[in-house]
């Protein structure tokens, strides 16, 4: 019986073509995507890579908001121009706690896998209020409304918890002192600073990222999402001291 | 509308209604500490105009018992107008965030106006307002004819459309109001993709429904492009979306999967919408109103199984290759790029069986512009997928990834090849649907064709541009080993193609609205208003115009 004599019967029965079309689009998935749960190379091993203290997710949640990955990139590829422009190629470990990536598909604008320390808050803020007052040329929309806009705090609780639901590990203490913790953040003289250290360690950038200590913006936790991005963990940049300290 | 409906059929969809106005209103109340308080309104003043619109025709006179002989085609003809309605507002969206683009202050000031917000409000009207549409309502069209069966029941096709409907409002209301996941090409967030699910199983069940009535042994090749369609953006729309909620009162949520796994499911899902939403659900179009228009057979029966079965293999490999030199495993890539190439073979399978099925029928297509829509889809279909099985292979994608080619890309399938089947396929329906000769206006279908080819390629050839300079600056070195050119420099440089692309897509635009204004003028015509009913199905020729030809 020919394939075509076999294909001329199955035609015939919808429940045939049906199980057919889902056996055969399934296969390349399962081979594809299934594998990457379970070879440990997958994503490397980064002791020292931490969890978005709560403002940060809150920016990084405005950041998905506005829809800034349209136009920005966070993955620096294994090319010689992306790693002389944007610094060392991005590493699986790097984004191993966003729900979900943010690697883009477009740059119109540059990639911002580790724009993180790279300009000081102050131009970020006037970047995000006008960017033609800092690049003339530039075509990135003005976000004048981070600065005037409150940022609501009162759920973060929530945003924690279903990020533990789904695999990152804040702890109970992380989860129930959520909205002081981004409270204290962008405010390092409150007393309730320490707090933020000792759950996200001593390296966490504390300080008023807008310059308005008094009022916790949208501003506050966009500056402060985008100054800690590639800066979670040392890893990316291990390679690249060793071969300068083996120079 | 609703006269043609039963008593028993108008009390279920009053029902249903009541049902949707119901969990609108919880959602409403639920959460109006939230944005999707607002979601809540939408939805629960949805299913009250609905409610009233079928309580003032509730005691129209009960339709004859012989519209079981007809074809049920009320829902196709509001598809296609839903489809038309779309189109000119998606493109409208587009072409301003175009022009976004050449000058940054047209975003005129407001949060929800941002090339952010606004370009997602782009992508899902076209693709799942007028894509999604049409599909919906040439499947319900075809599936009725191709199997010489009436659709089973006359409430799930409504509700699988308007259902469809809300879906895709919820979707763009949502991004302008800044809900969404940020998966490119799945931005709506949990609750309304859980709607999406009921609407596209039932959807589903529908179309097994029909097919279980038919009277012919065979189910045509449209239909399992068709069902290809359905099945398979049911299975990437599930997986890609596995969400948790941070409560029920908040539309906010967290995809289950983070970095690497999560870049590859969304791939996989982003690649196959193109794959199944945007390729298999148009061919299935393209098999059945080619060769109708035609008046020829398809030329190939033994190409169609073998493109149908390719496609739908193939094409689920080839998510990876968006991720090339990324964090995602090497071996994961080779896979992708590969198979990207092996996909080339069914889809100019497709291709060159549709386009030689015009054989015997291309003074038909000279003087046709609706058929004409149709053979430069095929030819674009041709042209993008050769494109994107090029762009696939590594080393070319070290230059054209992130660049304008991308877009250029994907433009060159979504207005040369998709919307230009659909409006070939909207053409050719329009007259049939609505029992009119032709067109309002030939002429203005002559318009349109000469605007949408002429947009198409204007855009097509100004991305190229852009994406090949743009790629080729960034890796630019002087001779002393540093980066020729700035970020900053880059973007001056894709001043003038922005321009050009931005005009390319007016002229598309521009075409859409005469389309539009056609269609409406067809529907408003005078015209055999008695046989407005359905068609009869026809008993099956001697050697029709669909059997296969060999």
């Amino acid at each position: 019986m020919s394939i075509f004599g076999f294909h001329y019967r199955m035609e015939s029965k919808a429940i045939g073509l049906t199980i057919g079309i889902i056996v055969v689009a399934s296969i390349g998935g399962l081979v594809e995507i299934a594998p990457l749960f379970t070879i440990h190379q997958t994503v490397e091993d980064a002791p020292d890579m931490r969890v978005y203290t709560p403002l940060e997710l809150a920016g990084r949640n405005i950041y998905i908001r506005e829809g800034c990955y349209a136009c920005h990139s966070q993955m620096i590829r294994t090319l010689r121009d992306d790693v002389d422009r944007y610094g060392p190629y991005s590493l699986a470990v790097e984004s191993k706690y966003d729900h979900p990536m943010l690697w883009g598909s477009k740059r119109t604008g540059p990639d911002l896998a580790r724009i993180g320390e790279k300009y000081s808050d102050q131009w970020h803020v006037a970047h995000l209020n006008n960017p033609r007052d800092v690049v003339p040329v530039s075509v990135m929309p003005a976000y004048n409304w981070l600065m005037t806009t409150e940022l609501r705090t009162s759920d973060l609780g929530l945003h924690l918890k279903a990020q533990r639901a789904v695999g990152v590990p804040y702890t109970d203490d992380m989860i129930a002192n959520a909205a002081q913790d981004a409270f204290a953040q962008a405010n390092p003289d409150s007393p309730l600073a320490d707090g933020v250290t000792k759950r996200y360690g001593k390296a966490t950038t504390m300080r008023s990222f807008d310059g308005k200590p008094s009022v916790l913006t949208e501003m506050d936790a966009l500056v402060a999402y985008l100054q800690i991005l590639g800066r979670l963990t040392e890893a990316a940049h291990k390679p690249v001291a060793q071969a300068e300290a083996a120079k | 509308m609703i006269a043609q409906l039963t008593l028993i059929e108008r009390q279920r969809a009053i029902a249903i209604c009541i049902a949707v106005a119901v969990g609108g209103a919880l959602i409403m109340l639920g959460g109006r500490d939230d944005v999707m308080g607002i979601h809540g309104a939408l939805i629960f003043v949805a299913g009250m105009l609905m409610i009233f619109r079928i309580g003032m025709s509730y005691y129209a006179p009960e339709p004859s018992e012989d519209r079981l002989t007809r074809y049920y085609d009320d829902p196709s003809r509001a598809g296609i107008v839903l489809a038309m309605i779309w189109v000119v507002f998606a493109l409208a969206v587009g072409d301003w965030v175009a022009w976004q683009l050449v000058e940054p202050n047209l975003t005129f000031g407001p949060a929800w106006s941002s090339f952010g917000r606004l370009r997602p409000v782009h992508t899902t009207g076209v693709i799942f307002g007028f894509g999604g549409n049409a599909l919906i309502a040439t499947s319900f069209y075809v599936v009725q004819r191709t199997s010489r069966a009436r659709l089973p029941d006359q409430v799930t096709p409504w509700f699988v459309l308007l259902g469809y409907n809300l879906f895709c409002l919820l979707a763009v209301t949502g991004y302008l109001m800044g809900i969404t996941q940020s998966k490119e090409y799945a931005e709506p967030e949990w609750y309304v993709d859980l709607w999406l699910v009921v609407v596209w199983v039932i959807y589903f069940v529908l179309y097994l429904r029909t097919l279980a009535r038919r009277k012919e042994p065979h189910i045509y090749v449209s239909n399992w492009y068709y069902m290809a369609f359905i099945l398979v953006v049911a299975i990437l729309h599930i997986v890609n979306n596995l969400a948790v909620p941070i409560s029920l009162t908040s539309a906010k949520s967290y995809s289950a999967f983070a970095g690497v796994q999560d870049a590859m499911t969304e791939w996989w899902y982003g690649h196959n919408a193109v794959a199944f939403f945007l390729t298999a659900g148009f061919l299935g179009m393209m098999y059945y109103y080619l060769p109708i228009r035609a008046g020829r057979p398809i030329y190939s029966y033994r190409m169609s199984i073998i493109s149908f079965w390719g496609i739908t293999f193939f094409y689920m490999w080839a998510g990876s290759h968006h991720l090339h030199y990324t964090a995602l495993p090497q071996w994961v890539q080779t896979l992708g790029m590969t198979f990207s190439l092996m996909l080339l073979i069914p889809s100019w399978g497709s291709a060159g069986n549709l386009l030689l099925t015009l054989n015997g029928a291309w003074d038909k297509v000279r003087d046709d512009a609706t058929l004409r829509f149709m053979m430069v889809a095929a030819v674009f279909y041709g042209l993008t997928t050769f494109e994107g099985s090029f762009m696939a292979i590594r080393s070319v994608n070290s230059l054209s990834h992130y660049t304008d080619w991308t877009v250029g890309h994907v433009h060159a399938g979504a207005l040369g090849w998709v919307a230009m089947i659909t409006f070939g396929a909207i053409y050719a329906s329009v007259p049939w649907l609505w029992k009119r000769e032709q067109m309002y206006s030939p002429r203005l279908v002559e318009v349109h064709f000469w605007l949408a080819l002429s947009g198409t390629v204007i855009y097509v050839f100004s991305m190229w541009n852009s994406g090949i300079v743009q790629g080729l600056m960034w890796r630019t070195y002087n001779e002393g080993g540093t980066l020729a050119f700035s970020f900053i420099d880059t973007l001056v440089a894709m001043h003038p193609y922005y321009i050009a692309r931005a005009v390319g897509g007016l002229f598309f635009l521009i075409g859409g609205c005469v389309g539009a204004y056609n269609v409406w003028m067809t529907i408003l015509q005078p015209g055999a208003a008695a046989s407005q009913a359905g068609d009869v199905p026809q008993p099956p020729p001697a050697s029709g115009v669909l059997q296969p030809a060999e």
